[in-house]
């Protein structure tokens, strides 16, 4: 019995994810629309746009190969599975020996790896331009990520998400290494999702795009699907801050529905605010060059190593 | 308690330390000027937790005088002067950001390698806090090096004097530090004027935009 209850409660944090990534992106255009003193649109409009897109005919381009139709689904299964991988409402799920910081980076980076493959594959000018891009941003943001990992793990004892999320929740220290480190993995989400000082998610029509160039060949359902699955992406970033550095309110695996029901509103609570400051974020800042992108994750990349430092340093006091 | 204290204390030093390196790495005089007045607030919140852990009431008034001084009138006169004077908005750095934010990383190292060792004795929240005191100083002095713009130099001077007052107010039993900083302070207002007028003049004389719209032919 315990069994099927821990397999329900795996797969109700998968669905999770799934349902409630395209509600984040959502939510933060809701709240730019609104600072921009526009009305929006209405919160559920992503869902209605992955829909139309499933229902429409998909058009290839004369020289893809199977590796530009096949990208979608990895693109969105590795995405998927790392986004299900970090603790959301509870601690210690069945499958959280698999949620290691090493191993989210490893396939976030499989993701990536697909996803430039297929912006070079029809042979546009465009998806070259991003594919190019992406992967000089992901040269600096993966160091930068892992970077962050050894800051958590040495101070945690540990590289499971599980284990970090409970540590820091029992025991809570203020530490410099850890700021930087929250400091750090917020520039690499926001370099990482394409959001605006980087990248800007809601427009085809810029020069330094990158993550619209590489997908702008591809409709229909494969959209949809890596539509899908760079909402998730952005998802995936916001819980592992929030189950990070922000562990309150994360349910035991061996808690009651009750309890995991309350890791639930918590973990709504944590994304509206996210999503609210990411927001806010994103309409007081305007776009950087390109060429100034790297010194952006450079910084991130230092401050990963200077909080290494210091760990070993007030370990020594 | 004691060490939850140490912890923030550790906190603010190290987010001193941090926006150190933001001021390196930014590269527009408006933003460098509210990036000090940051950096001047941080340094207030320092300062006074270190009044509070140490019952030192003359330490608050170093943390007025860094807030009314620092992250007030300097940043305010210094918006004032660049729109004034029409300096040209863009900071010329010598060897890149990235170069200068890694010999800024390997500078914090070298404080905290040399710091550490050095103050073996002293209790663990002096220690601590003369380390990023070092790393600010350095950085300040990193920020001067690296900077052609007379205003960044500036500002990067008075980061520096930021970490001084940091490593005064770290160390226990420095009744004059308030004396101290209130005459660097006086000093510091001096030299910017100073420096300024004069660097300003000689330097920007060419940057000034009535001079682009004489070369265009619209004015005589």
């Amino acid at each position: 019995m315990t069994f099927l209850f821990d397999l329900f409660a795996q797969g109700a944090q998968m669905a999770l994810v799934l349902a409630l990534s395209p509600l984040l992106i959502g939510f933060t255009r809701k709240v730019k629309a609104r600072l921009l003193r526009r009305r929006g649109p209405p919160l559920l409009q992503p869902w209605y746009d992955l829909l139309r897109l499933l229902k429409k005919e998909v058009v290839l381009a004369e020289d893809a190969s199977w590796l530009y139709r096949a990208a979608p689904y990895v693109i969105f299964a590795t995405t998927w599975v790392a986004a299900a991988l970090v603790p959301t409402f509870a601690t210690g799920l069945m499958f959280s020996w698999t949620a290691d910081l090493i191993a989210l980076a490893a396939l976030l980076g499989a993701g990536r790896f697909f996803l430039a493959l297929a912006g070079m594959d029809v042979g546009t000018s465009f998806g070259g331009i991003g594919s190019s891009r992406e992967t000089m941003f992901g040269s600096l943001a993966e160091p930068a990520t892992i970077m962050i990992a050894f800051i958590v793990s040495l101070i945690a004892g540990s590289t499971q998400l599980s284990e970090v999320a409970a540590y820091m929740a029992s025991d809570f220290e203020l530490r410099v290494s850890v700021l930087f480190a929250l400091i750090g993995l917020i520039i690499v989400a926001i370099a990482e999702n394409g959001r605006i000082p980087v990248d800007n998610p809601a427009t085809h029509l810029e020069l330094t795009m990158v993550h619209e160039a590489m997908i702008l060949e591809y409709s229909g359902r494969h959209l949809a699907v890596i539509e899908l699955a760079a909402a998730m992406k952005l998802l995936l970033y916001v819980s592992l801050i929030a189950c990070v550095f922000f562990p309150f309110g994360l349910a035991r695996h061996d808690a009651s529905l009750e309890a995991m029901g309350y890791g639930v509103v918590f973990y709504v609570v944590k994304l509206f605010v996210a999503g609210f400051l990411l927001a806010l974020f994103e309409t007081s800042t305007a776009k950087m060059r390109v060429f100034r992108v790297p010194d952006f994750l450079g910084a991130a990349l230092m401050l990963g190593l200077l909080g290494t430092l210091l760990v070993f340093v007030t370990r020594s006091l | 308690m004691q060490h939850l204290s140490l912890d923030i204390a550790q906190v603010l030093a190290g987010g001193l330390v941090l926006v150190s390196f933001m001021l390196l790495y930014q590269d527009r005089l408006s933003g460098l000027i509210n990036t000090f007045a940051l950096h001047a607030v941080v340094l207030t919140l320092s300062v006074a937790w270190q009044a509070y852990v140490q019952n030192a009431p003359h330490l608050y008034l170093t943390a007025a005088i860094a807030l009314i001084f620092k992250a007030a009138i300097i940043p305010f006169s210094l918006h004032a002067i660049v729109k004034r004077l029409r300096i040209h908005r863009t900071v010329e750095v010598v060897g890149g950001i990235g170069l200068t934010m890694f010999v800024g990383m390997f500078l914090m190292g070298l404080s905290l390698v040399v710091m550490l060792p050095a103050t073996a004795a002293a209790d663990p929240l002096a220690r601590e806090d003369l380390a990023f005191a070092l790393a600010i100083v350095l950085l300040g002095l990193l920020m001067m090096v690296t900077r052609r713009n007379a205003v960044s130099q500036i500002i990067g001077f008075m980061s520096l004097e930021n970490g001084l007052i940091l490593a005064a107010a770290g160390a226990n039993g420095m009744p004059l530090v308030v004396e101290i900083s209130v005459a660097l302070s006086v000093l510091v207002a001096f030299i910017v004027i100073g420096i300024f007028l004069f660097r300003i003049r000689e330097r920007f004389d060419t940057v000034d935009l009535f001079e682009l719209d004489r070369v265009r032919g619209e004015r005589q």
